[in-house]
């Protein structure tokens, strides 16, 4: 059999098809509702997507080394608290208190991380831990009480604007670009996509993969204290319940965005398009006044089709 | 002990696990330059002798000398760094990187900055690489492109740039068809003619007989001997292996032919299988030969109603039946026991018992409640019919031989009482004294009244137990013998798709 090769138009296609899907929806959208393609819609979309978007960013490292981080709704919530409360309750400056939430929200990622590598918990099982020991501590740290915060010198990175562009959305863009060239250029990048091909493979030639997994989760969870930051600041306040559920949302942007649920397989640009598919139908559902309960219900059929994509591609492979 | 000549001498190794002494006071010794070929059953010790030289398993006792000095192999990095490199059975490419990621991965040419890939220098070293063998394989292909072939040869590549000089291959051709089979013997010894040593395991004793320089044996974790190949027969060193005089390797009883039980009227699928027509009758063995690709397998899994068909009509016992799922195809009598045993034919966790039964449980249940009794007297009696060597039917079947592990795939079916039986490579990775037992059962099954179709990529094994032979190329049938009728260069010639050639690859 003459071996096919594979035709290059079909190969963009098949990798793009969540672009045509995102494209298509935002058509559909803009029939529905005259709203849809405004100026100040379509900022209010890349605003609303921006916290998935940075979270997801992370969550596809953990994804592409064949790892999962359910923690990061919890990670969001605790920084979003601390960054708000060192200010408000212990009265640090600012910045050192925004500096020390990503530090602990990193740290949240690491100790999940080595739970994996050192302990041997599979990825699902040590960052589900993380997930009820971050909330709790949110809710310690809280009192389970809303922590308002007006400072505008705070506020600033969540409802700020540099230019036209909301400033969640500029540390969207930053945190894409940097993402993008770790993962495409760098050996770590390479590595990460190694594990998630073969692990052991990986380990035989000598990567140090306990190091890079430990990494994917200190990534992640400092994506997700960057996301709990901009949060607390788009709110004027820590909310200790925010961002329950987030984890499902990041995960499903990811798969969306084409990055494999079995690892080795993915990109963060394809995480930020999946981003938008979310936050573009959200608004839709908004726009279209569908009660948001069954937005939660769309969402999850989303989320299964997706799943189901990857699955597909996978066997045809 | 270590002489010139010797690259290499592991020297009265031993290793135990717990519960079984894998190797006892084994003495190895490899010359440089040579094709070394290490044979034994499974659990003669070969694994665990290649995992010593290659630091993923400490020995407990025993001296390793490289080039004539005593080393410490600690680490399987340590092995690398020793010019020791190891193509395993699985094959250790990472599918979603490309060749030329693969070949460099960890260590990757350093960039203009620190964590940077110079990315060009990484891709014209691995196509110089290639080059060097002659292998015509873009560096920036996806290894998940790739035929199993081609990623064995990017392995050697891979190997060989980490400047190894001993080779150790893990039963290389299991996976292979003859043609590639051949094109990696010319590359092994076009490596030999380089120096480079190799040290080649492999279940099928004629690919010895055509590659290797000289053999070692071992049996039950003891050294059985050492003989260069041009001395001795395939006879002499398969008794060495077994330790006993071997029944015939195909041991076929002529059936009578009877009726038609199973036929296939114009089968297609997608692009991949394409008019099929074929008929086995009762108490056949027909066997399908072709080149891995050739689109055996998918051919059965249609039958057995895993894979959808497009067109045509199957019968069985002259009905048209309308097969769509394996249920379907179970409850019409057949049985089909896949090419990835471990995976797709047992449940490697549970009992002897419960593997043989599972799918008769049916028949054992009353009320949704299994009749232990009953299973328990159906398995032991399989368990007794079959040979199937276990301590007991509570064994996880994990810890059997593969060819015992087969036995119990085939008792599983055996307890539906099949009409059809469909086995795709039954004797892959199997040793010999199994092999030639598991083509007795296949044997007496035929004898039995049940038609086998056999798919094998071993052209002695589908001469020598098939009445009737098939040969498919790119999805069709492109030939028929009667046993005894055609060579191994008349089936090789069309399975290969006669004087078309389609080698892609520039030998």
């Amino acid at each position: 059999m003459t071996i096919e090769k594979p035709n290059p138009l079909a190969e963009v296609l098949r990798r793009s098809s969540v672009l045509f899907i995102f494209i298509g929806l935002c058509l559909l959208l803009s029939l529905l509702s005259r709203r849809f393609l405004t100026f100040s819609n379509i900022i209010n979309v890349a605003l609303q997507t921006s916290i998935v978007a940075i979270t997801a960013i992370g969550m596809t490292f953990t994804i592409l080394t064949g790892g999962i981080d359910l923690s990061v709704g919890s990670i969001v919530a605790l920084a979003s608290a601390l960054s708000a409360g060192l200010i408000v309750k212990q009265g640090l400056p600012t910045y050192p208190a925004m500096i020390l939430a990503l530090v602990i929200g990193a740290t949240l990622g690491a100790i999940g991380g080595f739970l994996i590598v050192k302990g041997h918990l599979p990825p699902f099982a040590a960052t589900l831990a993380m997930m009820a020991a971050g909330r709790g501590l949110t809710l310690v740290y809280t009192r389970g009480w809303t922590i308002p915060i007006m400072l505008e010198e705070f506020t600033f990175w969540g409802t700020g604007n540099l230019g036209p562009l909301p400033v969640p959305v500029i540390v969207l863009i930053i945190i894409f670009v940097l993402a993008h060239l770790v993962l495409s250029r760098t050996r770590f990048g390479l590595h990460v996509y190694a594990i998630g091909g073969n692990e052991e493979t990986a380990r035989l030639a000598g990567i140090n993969t306990d190091l890079v997994k430990v990494a994917v989760y200190i990534i992640s969870g400092f994506t997700a204290a960057l996301s709990g930051i901009i949060t607390a600041a788009r709110l004027w306040s820590a909310q200790p319940n925010v961002a329950a559920g987030l984890e499902l949302d990041a995960i499903a942007a990811t798969v969306l965005g084409g990055t494999s649920l079995f690892g080795g397989v993915g990109s963060v640009g394809g995480t930020i398009v999946g981003a938008l598919i979310m936050g573009v139908l959200n608004n839709g559902l908004n726009l279209l006044e569908i009660s948001s309960y069954y937005q939660k219900v769309i969402k999850g059929i989303a989320f299964i089709l997706a799943v189901v994509l990857d699955i597909y591609t996978r066997k045809r492979r | 002990m270590a002489d010139d000549v010797s690259v290499l001498v592991m020297e009265h190794v031993s290793k135990s696990f717990p519960g079984v002494q894998a190797l006892h006071d084994v003495t190895f010794e490899v010359n440089k330059g040579e094709i070394h070929a290490l044979v034994g059953e499974n659990g003669a010790g070969k694994s665990t002798l290649m995992k010593i030289l290659t630091g993923s398993v400490p020995r407990d006792s025993g001296t390793i000398y490289l080039h004539g000095r005593a080393t410490e192999i600690d680490s399987p990095g340590r092995a690398q760094a020793l010019g020791i490199s190891m193509i395993h059975q699985e094959l250790a490419l990472i599918p979603y990187l490309n060749v030329g990621q693969n070949i460099y991965l960890g260590r990757e040419p350093k960039g203009a900055l620190p964590g940077l890939i110079d990315w060009s220098t990484l891709y014209a070293q691995a196509r110089e690489q290639l080059a060097k063998l002659n292998i015509a394989i873009d560096p920036k292909t996806m290894v998940a492109d790739l035929s199993i072939a081609q990623r064995q040869m990017v392995e050697i590549v891979k190997a060989l740039s980490l400047n190894a000089d001993i080779i150790v291959m893990d039963e290389p051709t299991s996976a292979l068809s003859e043609r590639e089979t051949e094109r990696l013997f010319s590359l092994m010894r076009s490596l030999k003619e380089q120096g480079v040593t190799i040290i080649f395991i492999s279940h099928r004793i004629e690919e010895v007989f055509a590659i290797a320089d000289r053999v070692t044996v071992l049996r039950d974790g003891e050294l059985v001997g050492v003989v260069p190949i041009s001395e001795v027969g395939i006879g002499h060193v398969v008794r060495m292996m077994v330790g006993r005089e071997l029944g015939e390797m195909y041991p076929k009883e002529e059936v009578p032919r009877q009726e038609v039980v199973l036929r296939v009227k114009g089968l297609s699928r997608d692009n991949e299988l394409r008019g099929i027509e074929l008929e086995l009758y009762k108490g056949e063995i027909l066997g399908l030969a072709g080149l891995v690709g050739a689109g055996r397998t998918l051919l059965a899994r249609a039958i057995f109603g895993i894979d959808p068909i497009d067109k045509g009509e199957i019968w069985i016992d002259a009905q048209k039946v309308d097969i769509d799922s394996p249920q379907k195809a179970i409850a019409l009598g057949m049985g089909f026991v896949p090419e990835e045993r471990t995976a797709q034919g047992l449940f490697l966790g549970m009992a002897v018992r419960q593997n043989i039964t599972i799918s008769a449980l049916d028949k054992l249940c009353r009320l949704g409640f299994v009749n232990f009794k009953e299973a328990k007297r159906l398995a032991q009696g399989y368990v007794q019919r079959l040979d199937i060597r276990t301590p007991n039917l509570q064994q996880r079947v994990r810890n059997l031989s593969g060819g015992n592990q087969q036995k119990v795939i085939i008792a599983k079916w055996l307890s539906l009482n099949p009409k059809v039986l469909i086995l795709d490579e039954p004797t892959r990775g199997i040793d010999v004294g199994a092999k030639a037992e598991i083509h007795a059962l296949m044997s007496q099954l035929a004898k039995q009244g049940v038609g086998i179709l056999m798919i094998s990529s071993e052209l002695p094994e589908i001469m020598g137990i098939s009445d009737r032979i098939l040969v498919m190329h790119e999805g069709q049938l492109v030939g028929e013998f009667q046993r005894g009728e055609a060579s191994q260069d008349e089936i090789m010639l069309y399975a290969a798709g006669g004087e078309k050639t389609n080698d892609h690859r520039k030998a």
